[in-house]
């Protein structure tokens, strides 16, 4: 095992990453940044170096956008490590990676965690069957691999990812057949209040609004305010079925794609035993951070979407905002010249997050598709369900650490990466408190898979 | 009766004291089983017992074989057996001379195998294996069920726990205990701590100094595996403990010390320990090397300076008795130390002697450390 010793590791090369290493390089900082990838990009710009340009064209603008991020990484002094499984992030800043089969540690005088987003499940009737993906994935198997259903396919749920796979599976000519949207109109109502701050951030908005617009005239059966969503199918998914309205619907498919929102990736902060506290609006964990993105653990930073959501342009800037605080608390920035840059980033960062209270309001994921009905799978490596897990609750089970007491609850491959909210807000409903006083499960490593052999250094 | 604790030695003194018509109140710092007692290894071990323990842990052995019986759940005990291996001839005569010092104490519990009947207990094992020591009736059980099924059954008889109220301050005012807790003032006439790692701390309280001192104990689980071995697996020569659950994981463990934030009450792991554990195992499994690590943590644990417990009354104050510093090996005495205690504080007869283990032991044997640097007997000229 090699240890090698920087100013500041920072973990994950999305669009956070990359911007916060480009600028600590650039402050004359010595950078290692981790990525469990390939080629840098995150899961934003996943394969934007590797991707041919025509997959490029096809997946838009947004995503061509992080090239330039790419390039500027690959012109700085940043030692990017590809390939990087990080598995542990310690309190006193000393990071474990598996880099081709060896372990590798890293003594940094900082670390920033920058590892983004993930889904939040979606725990419907059936949503463990085969057929059944998250829009996320088969985004990924697009980017990465121009990998597409071959079959026509369903799109459930809200949020503008999952437009945005529309689009781009229109444009890759994959067949649509229906487009099944939870959100109701009054959805949008219920946003008014955040309509005017939207209509300030207009580009994305407008963005927003023509993705709508190309699904539309491309003629995909648009149902909106779908309630009840089911999959339907005994080995494998058959049908989507759902009510508009009151309506039972029922849409033939072997391929449903979920989506309802992404949440803060909280792997590594959870680990570290920060705080979080409980988002009542993105109805997340996101950890508790100090203007520069600094953990209640000193030297540890977040930035981008592990922060909160906020995009991959918001991520870009917070990771430059880390980059400041980050050189100010190393000695190489005064406070006058930090706040000096941070000026204009903050500007930036405010006219960007614009849109997030409007778009938070309107894609809220539903308590039905969060907080499932009895027979539901919610933990799905160890097969418990939401009626098992309220069985819990009943016999004393008062949050998800004990829950894995009382029936192995997250305790399986996943460690509670798929079922972590499901579980919190299932616990917290049938107690009748706060997701918050609820809590979430204790993240231990490793956080990336690693192997016996591996880490007896063989 | 008071019990500071709900780890398994709390409930299980609580249930056994129960049973016994005594009404009995739990206070929990965290929740029930959130320490040692419901993130250990699970090991149901008599094998390697220092002498003093034998007798205790072999009749908590018989009541862990009928548990389903009296506390309704078997808390996924299975008498797998446990084997310690032997990896050289130096480590077989070892455990030769185990066995035979247990023969002349008149204990038959460990027996002495030869290289055939470790291979026929555990086919896969690496072949450099040569012998070791089998006890057949040892086995594993499941921690968190197993503290899960005393707490309900001592709920079912009675015995109140309160989770989230850890004991700020301990006092006896006349004939009553009273302690405090941020929730309010509990008294009773009894007090039990069997706190674990924080029971130094309520002993120090009445005055009572025990040379105790908590370590965070590192285990790890791996995902899911086709069946290869059904005993508990020991190592004579190095640091192992090994078991594969019926559900396909394996637990690997072995007393590996991490490192500790005491005051918030979290053990972390130490990489470069659980890297010479892998690869033991590995060492003993070659074909385990592709194997995934699902997770990694560290237990709270109480360590005494002689490595045995502290089990009965204190010696300071009236109506207080203890059951805490297991040293790592606290879960198997889990049933047995319960039934003896509430047999203690209720003045019942027992065979099972618990001088040993006595908190006034240390006073008069503490031995003068001894010293770093001596005079030299010869001094080399080169």
């Amino acid at each position: 095992m090699s240890l090698l010793s920087v100013d500041v590791a920072v973990i994950g090369a999305g669009a956070a990453g990359m911007s916060a290493s480009v600028a600590l390089a650039g402050l004359g900082l010595q950078v290692v940044l981790l990525d469990e990838q390939g080629s840098p990009g995150g899961q934003i710009y996943r394969g934007i170096t590797l991707a041919p340009l025509s997959r490029r064209d096809m997946l838009g603008p947004d995503y061509a956008h992080g090239h330039t991020l790419a390039q500027a990484l690959a012109a700085s002094t940043v030692r990017y490590e590809k390939g990087a499984a990080v598995w542990q992030v310690t309190r006193e800043h000393k990071v474990t990676y598996l880099r081709d089969g060896r372990l590798q540690t890293v003594q940094a005088r900082a670390v920033l965690l920058a590892t983004g987003a993930m889904e939040r499940p979606f725990p419907i009737p059936g949503w463990t069957l085969p057929g059944v993906m998250s829009a996320g994935a088969a985004q990924i198997l697009l980017k990465s691999s121009g990998l597409a259903p071959a079959e026509p396919v369903v799109l459930a749920g809200c949020g503008p990812l999952l437009y945005l796979l529309g689009w781009q599976y229109l444009r890759a000519g994959v067949q649509i057949k229906a487009l099944v949207d939870t959100t109701r109109p009054e959805d949008y109502w219920r946003a008014r209040r955040h309509l005017f701050a939207a209509l300030r951030a207009w580009p994305y908005l407008r963005k927003g609004l023509d993705l709508m617009r190309s699904l539309r005239s491309a003629g995909i059966a648009h149902y909106t305010g779908a309630e009840q969503l089911a999959v339907e199918g005994s080995e494998a998914a058959s049908a989507l079925t759902f009510s508009v309205g009151g309506k039972a619907q029922r849409v033939a498919t072997r391929c449903v794609l979920l989506h309802q929102g992404v949440v803060p990736n909280i792997q590594f902060s959870q680990s570290l035993r920060a705080r979080h506290h409980w988002d009542e609006n993105q109805l997340c964990f996101s950890p508790v951070s100090d203007a520069w993105g600094q953990l209640d653990v000193p030297g540890i930073y977040v930035a981008g979407d592990g922060a909160g959501i906020g995009g991959a342009q918001a991520a870009a800037l917070q990771g430059k905002l880390a980059a400041l605080g980050i050189a100010s608390r190393l000695g190489r920035l005064s406070d006058a010249e930090r706040e000096r840059q941070a000026a204009p980033l903050r500007t930036g960062l405010e006219a960007n997050l614009r849109i997030r209270p409007f778009l938070d309001a309107v894609y809220q994921a539903k308590e039905e598709n969060r907080i499932p009905a009895d027979e539901v799978m919610v933990c799905r490596c160890e097969e418990v369900s939401a009626g098992e897990l309220r069985k819990f609750v009943a016999l004393g089970c008062a949050g998800p650490n004990q829950a894995k007491a009382f029936g192995r609850c997250g305790m399986g491959p996943c460690q509670g990466r798929m079922c972590g909210l499901t579980v919190t807000e299932v616990i917290a409903k049938a107690r009748g408190v706060s997701a918050g006083e609820v809590g979430y499960y204790r993240i231990r490593p490793p956080i990336k898979p690693i192997t016996l052999g591996e880490l007896a250094g063989e | 009766m008071l019990v500071i604790g709900g780890g398994i030695h709390g409930l299980s003194t609580a249930f056994h004291l129960a049973r016994r018509g005594v009404a009995v109140t739990v206070l929990e710092a965290d929740y029930c089983g959130r320490h040692a007692s419901g993130v250990n290894a699970g090991g149901v071990r008599t094998l390697g017992r220092h002498i003093e323990e034998i007798p205790l842990a072999l009749s908590s052995r018989a009541l862990w074989h009928e548990l389903k019986h009296t506390v309704g759940d078997d808390g996924g005990f299975v008498p797998s057996g446990q084997l310690k291996l032997a990896e050289n001839p130096a480590e077989l005569e070892q455990c030769r001379q185990r066995v035979q010092q247990l023969q002349t104490l008149g204990f038959e519990h460990e027996v002495l195998i030869d290289q055939q009947a470790v291979f026929e207990i555990i086919p896969t094992v690496a072949r450099h294996v040569v012998g070791g020591i089998w006890v057949k009736d040892d086995g594993y059980a499941v921690p968190y069920k197993t503290v899960t099924a005393f707490r309900l059954a001592a709920e079912k008889l009675g015995v109140r726990v309160h989770e989230s109220a850890p004991a700020q301050r301990i006092e006896q005012s006349g004939s009553l205990w009273k302690v405090t807790t941020p929730g309010g003032v509990f008294s009773a006439e009894h007090l039990v701590v069997t706190a674990g790692a924080w029971a130094r701390e309520l002993a120090a309280q009445v005055g009572e100094a025990v040379p105790a001192h908590p370590e965070g104990l590192m285990l790890m689980v791996t995902h899911r595996v086709a069946p290869f071995c059904a005993p508990v697996l020991g190592a004579t020569g190095r640091s192992l403990s090994f078991k594969q659950f019926a559900n396909g994981t394996v637990v690997i463990g072995g007393k590996l010390i991490g490192s500790l934030d005491f005051p918030a009450r979290h053990g972390e792991v130490d990489m470069t320990r659980l890297g010479t554990s892998a690869r033991t195992v590995t060492d003993l499994f070659p074909h385990l090397k592709h194997l995934g690590v699902n997770r990694v943590w560290a237990g709270v644990e109480a360590f005494t300076a002689d490595d045995l417990p502290v089990i009965g009354p204190s010696r300071k104050a009236s109506n207080l008795s203890y059951s805490f510093g297991f040293c790592g090996s606290g879960f198997q005495m889990g049933p047995g130390t319960g039934k003896r205690l509430a047999q203690q504080i209720l003045g019942e007869h027992s065979e099972i002697s618990l001088d040993a283990f006595a908190v006034d032991r240390f006073d008069a044997a503490s031995p003068a450390p001894t010293p770093v640097f001596q005079p030299a007997t010869t001094i080399p000229h080169h």
